[in-house]
């Protein structure tokens, strides 16, 4: 029990430190920070029930005025612009993330985190965040997916592998380590 | 690490925080209802109003805090300079600007201690069916004391990279940053399991 919480607490930690990772910044003139590849880490690592705690701990506490996001932002106005469907997607992300590796038995630990951070950091996530925007701002389908949906596609999928790689690597360290795949866990 | 409360004490930190959560809940959903682009602006006018009171200081800093909202409204207004919706994207723009600029007077005017206590009352249903919420708080109180630890290791091994090659140091680093915290969290849950652990046999 005492481990279960410290690794929560760690992993939400884990967020909001690479979210001070320097950030590339697309031609689309949106900042690509590291911040979402903790979510699918929380996701890969922790397993779907752990990690969406996790992530659930980090989304309150950055309504609860910590400036945890990337660029020192937090604050509950994060919640009310149209994009924040991604925050209120963030622990279903990493829940399905977490739910794929945990029941999909590949050999191959980087492939099968990569495929589930695409699966569940990218498709559920957007399965969230782009309804949620149509509905807020209000706009339509395309136009969703022009603004809020494709200038953020190349960063995740990039950061998706990354998420892969890192889980096999982690994997490869210590076993024991990648909780999703521990059988007795 | 910086706070995103206010660089001086207004008298609205002195009112109850699920007071000024209930009242920026109802406003935000008021905007989301007004169409009416005169309303709107008009709302926007009193959100800086607002920020006005308190001072210049407080105006500045609260500002500052608006300012990280440029891409996005850069986004939109793009797109509706394109779709020549002009109407629908200055209402769009001013609502997004008043509702984010309301809800962050309530972050800059309410103490993180506030907060808490609020998501603690919050999770009074989940404690009445005999969840135990001290592991939330724990919790809590744990990430604010990890998380410089983590930024310092960060920094080590950025460091120790850079010494040894010419390349920056890039996502590679995750590895090692993440074992050397997964190390770390076994020794910490150890040594909170040695102390009596902090769940089990406790009836709060």
């Amino acid at each position: 029990m005492e481990r279960n919480v410290v690794l929560i607490a760690l992993f939400t930690a884990l967020i909001a430190a690479l979210g001070l990772v320097p950030k590339l910044t697309l031609a689309s003139g949106i900042p690509i920070t590291a911040q979402s590849l903790g979510i699918m880490l929380c996701g890969t690592v922790l397993g779907a029930k752990r990690g969406a705690l996790a992530v659930l701990l980090f989304v309150v506490l950055v309504a609860a005025g910590l400036p945890l996001l990337a660029g020192g932002r937090g604050g509950l106005g994060v919640f009310t612009t149209p994009w924040a469907g991604f925050y209120y997607g963030f622990p279903i992300a990493a829940f399905v993330t977490g739910l794929i590796v945990e029941k999909w038995n590949g050999s191959n630990v980087s492939v099968v985190a990569g495929v589930a951070a695409v699966i569940g950091g990218i498709g559920a996530l957007y399965l969230v965040a782009v309804p949620y925007y149509m509905v807020m701002k209000p706009a339509g389908l395309g136009e969703a997916v022009l603004t809020a949906m494709a200038p953020f596609m190349p960063g995740d999928l990039i950061k998706a592998v990354l998420a892969g790689l890192i889980t096999g690597a982690l994997y490869k360290a210590r076993p024991s380590s990648v909780l999703s795949r521990a059988k007795a866990a | 690490m910086i706070s995103l409360t206010s660089p001086v004490r207004t008298r609205a930190h002195g009112w109850p925080a699920g007071i000024k959560l209930a009242a920026l809940a109802v406003a935000t959903f008021a905007l989301f209802l007004i169409h009416d682009l005169w309303i709107m602006a008009a709302a926007f006018a009193a959100s800086l109003g607002l920020y006005a009171l308190p001072g210049w200081r407080f105006f500045r800093a609260g500002m500052e805090r608006l300012k990280v909202l440029w891409p996005f409204l850069a986004i939109l207004g793009v797109w509706h300079v394109v779709t020549a919706t002009y109407d629908e994207g200055a209402e769009i723009l001013l609502r997004l600007l008043t509702t984010v600029g309301l809800a962050n007077l309530v972050t800059m005017t309410t103490a993180l201690s506030d907060m808490i206590a609020v998501i603690r009352w919050l999770a009074t249903p989940l404690r009445r069916v005999g969840l135990n919420t001290r592991a939330m708080e724990l919790a809590i109180a744990l990430v604010i004391r990890i998380l410089p630890t983590l930024i310092d290791n960060g920094q080590r091994l950025s460091d120790a990279c850079r010494a040894r090659s010419p390349r920056r140091p890039g996502w590679r680093v995750v590895v090692p940053f993440t074992l050397l915290a997964l190390d770390d969290a076994e020794h910490l849950a150890d040594a909170l399991r040695a102390r009596g652990g902090f769940l089990e046999n406790k009836e709060t």
